[in-house]
C-alpha cells in the first residue's frame, strides 16, 4: 500500500496524480468490461458507486476535531488546489448538464450565462477574495458582523446567505439525485436521499477541509468526463483533436441549415418537459435583445461575487496573495468547462441537422429514425419525443422534442461512442452536483452555527460543542434541502438563476462597499441589506404571478431591480447617519494592506 | 523607492492599487458589455473560422478573463512588494 512521508498537503501532486492515474485505468477496465458484453446497467452503476466510494473515502480521512481545519480547512490550500475546489464547488449539475443544452436551444441569450458565470471572477478577484482573505473571517456574515458591527447586520446576512444557498441547494440535489437515479436504477425519491447521504459523507466528519479534498477529486473526475466525449466526436466529425478553436466552420454550417430545415416553425403538438429546436443559433437584432443578454450577464456576475459557498472557499489559503492567486486558477478550471460547452452545443446540433452526417435525423424518413437505439431508450424514459405530425413520413424540425439535458447526456450515444463514455459522463455530473451540494450545505451550517448559534446565541460555547452543533445543523440544512427537492417544485435552471438574484440583491454592495467605501456604516449596511432584498423579492413575486416585466426584465434577473434599491438605500442612509468610528476606519485600511495578522484572529 | 512614512506608504499603496483595479474593471466592462453588445454587427466579420461577435461571447472573452486576472495579480504584487507589504510566507 502506497504511504505518505508526512502531511497531505505536502504531497499533493503525487496523491492526486495517483488518484487521476487510477480513474484512468479504471475506465480502460471499464472499456475493456464494455468490450466483453458486460450490460450498459452495470457499467453505469460501476462508475457511480466506485467515484463515490473514492469521494468517502477521502471524507473519512479528513475528519477532524479542530475548529480551524472544521471552518477554513487550517488555511493552508495551496493556490492551484484550491482553484480546482472553486471549480468543483461552482460548476453545479446544472452547468455540467443543462449549459451546454441550454445554448444548443437558447443561442445567443443563453450564452449571457457563460460570459456571466465566468467575467464575475473578475469582480471576485479586483473587488472581494484578497480583502476578504485579509479580513480572515470563518463565514461571509462574520464579515459583515465585524465591519459593521452590531448582531442585526450579522442577522440580515445569515438570512440573506441562508435563502439563495438553500434556493441553490435544492436544485443540487435534485440532479444528483436524477443521475443516482438513472444510473443506479432505483426510483428519484430514493435517488435523491441516496445523493444526500453521499454528499453527508463528504462534509460531516470534516467539514472545510473534507469538502476541498473530495471537491479537488470530484473537479477531476468531472472535467474529464465533459472534455473526452467533445474530443471524440470533433474526431469523428473531422474538426481536429482539440475542437475548440476549430468549430467556427460548423457554426457557419449550421446556419446554412437553419432556413433549409425551415427552423422557427411552430411545434403542432406538446410534449410534456420537451420542446423543438426554435431559436437561431446567432444573434437576430430582436428588440432587448443585447440589453437582456447584458442585464443577465450582469446579474450573474454580481451574484457570483456575492454567493458565499465561493467567497468561503479563499478564506481557505495561507495568505492574501494565494487567495488572488487561487482566483486566477479557479476562473482557469472553469473556463476549461465552459469555454467546451458552446463547442458540444454546436457540435451536436451539426450532428443532428446536417444531412451529409450519417448521425442527422431532421429530414430522414420518420421509421428510420423512430428505429434508433438512442431515440428509443431516452424516449422510454419521457426525455425525447418523436411524432409525424403533419403525416408526411419525414422527421421535420418541429417533430423532433427533447429535453435540455440530453445534450449532454445523450451526446455520446447520439454520436455512436461506446457505452463507457456515458458511463462516465454519468459520474462526471454526479459530481458536478454533489460538490455543488457540499459547498452550498456547509455554507449554510457554517454560518447558523459561527454566527447565530456561537456569536449571537452562546458566545461561552468551547470547541467541542461549537462542532457537535456545527454538525448537527448540517444534517438537519441536508435532510431538509433534500426533502424539498423530492416535492420536484422548481426546475434546475430556475431556481439557480434566482440563487444568484437573491445574492446579489442582497450582499454585493454591502460586502463591495464595506472594503471600497470607508464612510459606509452599519445603518447603510442594514439598509442596503433589507432594501436590497425585499425589493427583488417583491419584483420576483409580481413577475411570477403574472406581472408584466418592465424592460424585459424577468424572473432569472430579478436582480436587477435588487440591486440599484440596495446601493442607492445603502449611500442615503449611510450619509445621513454618522461616519463609522475611527477603530473601524482603522480596521477598513488594515484590510487593504496583504500583511499583518489577520483582523479576527483574537475574536476567534 | 517606497516612502519611509508609514501613513503615506498605506496611502501610495492603496492608490496604485485602486487604479490597477479601476484598469481592470473598465477592460472588464469591455469584454463582459461593449463587445457582447454588439455581437450582431460583430458577426459580419470571421475570426479563426468564426463569426466574430459569436468568438467573443463563446471564446474570446473567456480568454480575456482568464488573462486580465493573472495580469492583474501580476502587478499587484509588483505594488505590494514596492511599499514593503510583501507577506513573508
Amino acid at each position: 500500500m502506497f504511504r505518505l512521508q508526512g502531511r497531505l498537503v505536502d504531497n499533493l501532486p503525487k496523491v492526486y496524480g495517483l488518484y487521476t492515474g487510477g480513474f484512468i485505468i479504471f475506465i480502460a477496465l471499464m472499456a475493456i468490461l464494455d468490450k466483453m458484453g458486460v450490460s450498459a446497467a452495470t457499467i453505469g452503476v460501476l462508475f457511480v458507486a466506485f467515484t463515490i466510494c473514492i469521494y468517502a473515502l477521502i471524507g473519512w480521512l479528513s475528519r477532524t476535531m479542530e475548529l480551524g481545519a472544521y471552518y477554513v480547512a487550517g488555511r493552508e490550500v495551496p493556490a492551484v488546489y484550491n482553484g480546482m475546489a472553486t471549480a468543483a464547488d461552482w460548476m453545479s449539475g446544472a452547468s455540467f448538464v443543462a449549459l451546454a443544452g441550454g445554448i444548443y436551444f437558447g443561442g445567443y441569450g443563453y450564452m449571457a450565462f457563460i460570459v456571466g458565470w465566468t467575467g464575475g471572477y473578475v469582480l471576485v478577484n479586483a473587488l472581494m477574495a484578497p480583502y476578504l482573505r485579509k479580513f480572515g473571517c470563518y463565514t461571509v456574515p462574520d464579515f459583515i458582523g465585524t465591519r459593521y458591527g452590531g448582531n442585526f447586520a450579522r442577522l440580515c446576512a445569515v438570512i440573506i446567505l441562508v435563502v439563495a444557498s438553500f434556493t441553490y441547494v435544492t436544485a443540487q440535489i435534485d440532479a444528483s439525485g436524477t443521475i443516482a437515479a438513472r444510473a443506479l436504477n432505483i426510483s428519484y425519491e430514493t435517488g435523491v436521499w441516496f445523493g444526500l447521504a453521499a454528499i453527508l459523507m463528504c462534509s460531516m466528519l470534516g467539514g472545510m477541509r473534507a469538502v476541498t479534498w473530495t471537491q479537488v477529486a470530484q473537479y477531476i473526475v468531472l472535467i474529464i468526463a465533459y472534455l473526452v466525449p467533445i474530443i471524440w466526436m470533433s474526431n469523428r466529425q473531422g474538426f481536429g483533436i482539440i475542437p475548440h478553436f476549430s468549430y467556427g466552420e460548423a457554426i457557419l454550417r449550421i446556419q446554412e441549415l437553419e432556413p433549409l430545415v425551415k427552423l422557427g416553425t411552430k411545434a403542432t403538438e406538446t410534449f410534456a418537459g420537451r420542446s423543438i429546436l426554435t431559436v437561431p443559433q446567432m444573434a437576430t437584432g430582436a428588440p432587448l435583445e443585447s440589453w437582456k443578454f447584458a442585464t443577465l450577464a450582469l446579474c450573474m456576475m454580481a451574484g457570483t461575487a456575492s454567493l458565499p459557498h465561493i467567497l468561503m472557499r479563499y478564506f481557505t489559503t495561507p495568505s492574501v496573495r494565494s487567495a488572488r492567486k487561487s482566483v486566477a486558477w479557479s476562473l482557469f478550471f472553469i473556463f476549461l468547462l465552459y469555454f467546451s460547452a458552446p463547442c458540444l452545443a454546436t457540435l451536436t446540433k451539426l450532428q443532428l441537422l446536417d444531412p451529409n452526417l450519417p448521425t442527422a435525423i431532421i429530414g430522414k424518413p420518420f421509421a428510420e429514425v423512430a428505429n434508433l437505439a438512442w431515440i428509443k431508450n431516452w424516449a422510454s424514459v419521457g426525455m425525447v419525443a418523436i411524432s409525424d405530425s403533419n403525416k408526411d413520413g419525414i422527421l421535420q424540425i418541429n417533430e423532433f422534442f427533447m429535453r435540455p439535458d440530453v445534450v449532454v447526456l445523450a451526446t455520446p450515444e447520439i454520436a455512436g461512442l461506446p457505452y463507457v463514455i456515458s458511463g462516465l459522463v454519468a459520474a462526471g455530473g454526479l459530481a458536478a452536483a454533489m460538490s455543488t451540494a457540499d459547498g452550498l450545505i456547509l455554507a449554510i451550517a457554517n454560518a447558523l452555527s459561527h454566527d447565530l448559534y456561537y456569536k449571537m446565541i452562546d458566545p461561552k460555547a468551547d470547541v467541542r460543542l461549537r462542532l457537535i452543533v456545527a454538525r448537527v445543523l448540517l444534517v438537519i440544512i441536508g435532510v431538509l434541502a433534500a426533502f424539498i427537492a423530492s416535492l420536484h417544485i422548481t426546475g434546475i435552471l430556475g431556481a439557480v438563476a434566482w440563487a444568484f438574484c437573491f445574492a446579489c440583491s442582497g450582499l454585493f454592495f454591502p460586502l463591495v462597499l464595506g472594503v471600497w467605501w470607508k464612510r459606509a456604516n452599519r445603518q447603510g449596511a442594514i439598509a442596503g441589506m433589507i432594501v436590497g432584498f425585499v425589493a427583488g423579492s417583491a419584483y420576483l413575486y409580481y413577475v411570477q404571478n403574472g406581472g408584466a416585466p418592465w424592460w424585459g426584465i424577468d424572473g432569472l434577473r430579478f436582480g436587477m431591480i435588487g440591486m440599484p434599491a440596495s446601493l442607492v438605500s445603502m449611500v442615503l442612509v449611510s450619509l445621513m447617519t454618522p461616519a463609522p468610528s475611527a477603530d473601524i476606519q482603522k480596521m477598513v485600511d488594515d484590510t487593504r494592506i496583504p500583511t499583518g495578522g489577520t483582523i479576527l484572529e483574537a475574536s476567534h | 523607492m517606497a516612502p519611509n512614512n508609514e501613513a503615506d506608504r498605506i496611502e501610495g499603496h492603496w492608490s496604485k492599487t485602486r487604479n490597477l483595479t479601476f484598469v481592470i474593471l473598465g477592460l472588464w466592462f469591455v469584454f463582459a458589455f461593449v463587445l457582447p453588445w454588439y455581437t450582431k454587427a460583430l458577426n459580419a466579420y470571421t475570426f479563426m473560422g468564426f463569426p466574430l461577435g459569436f468568438y467573443f461571447i463563446a471564446q474570446g472573452s473567456l480568454i480575456a478573463f482568464v488573462v486580465m486576472i493573472f495580469v492583474q495579480n501580476w502587478f499587484q504584487d509588483k505594488i505590494d512588494d514596492e511599499f514593503g507589504f510583501h507577506e513573508d510566507q
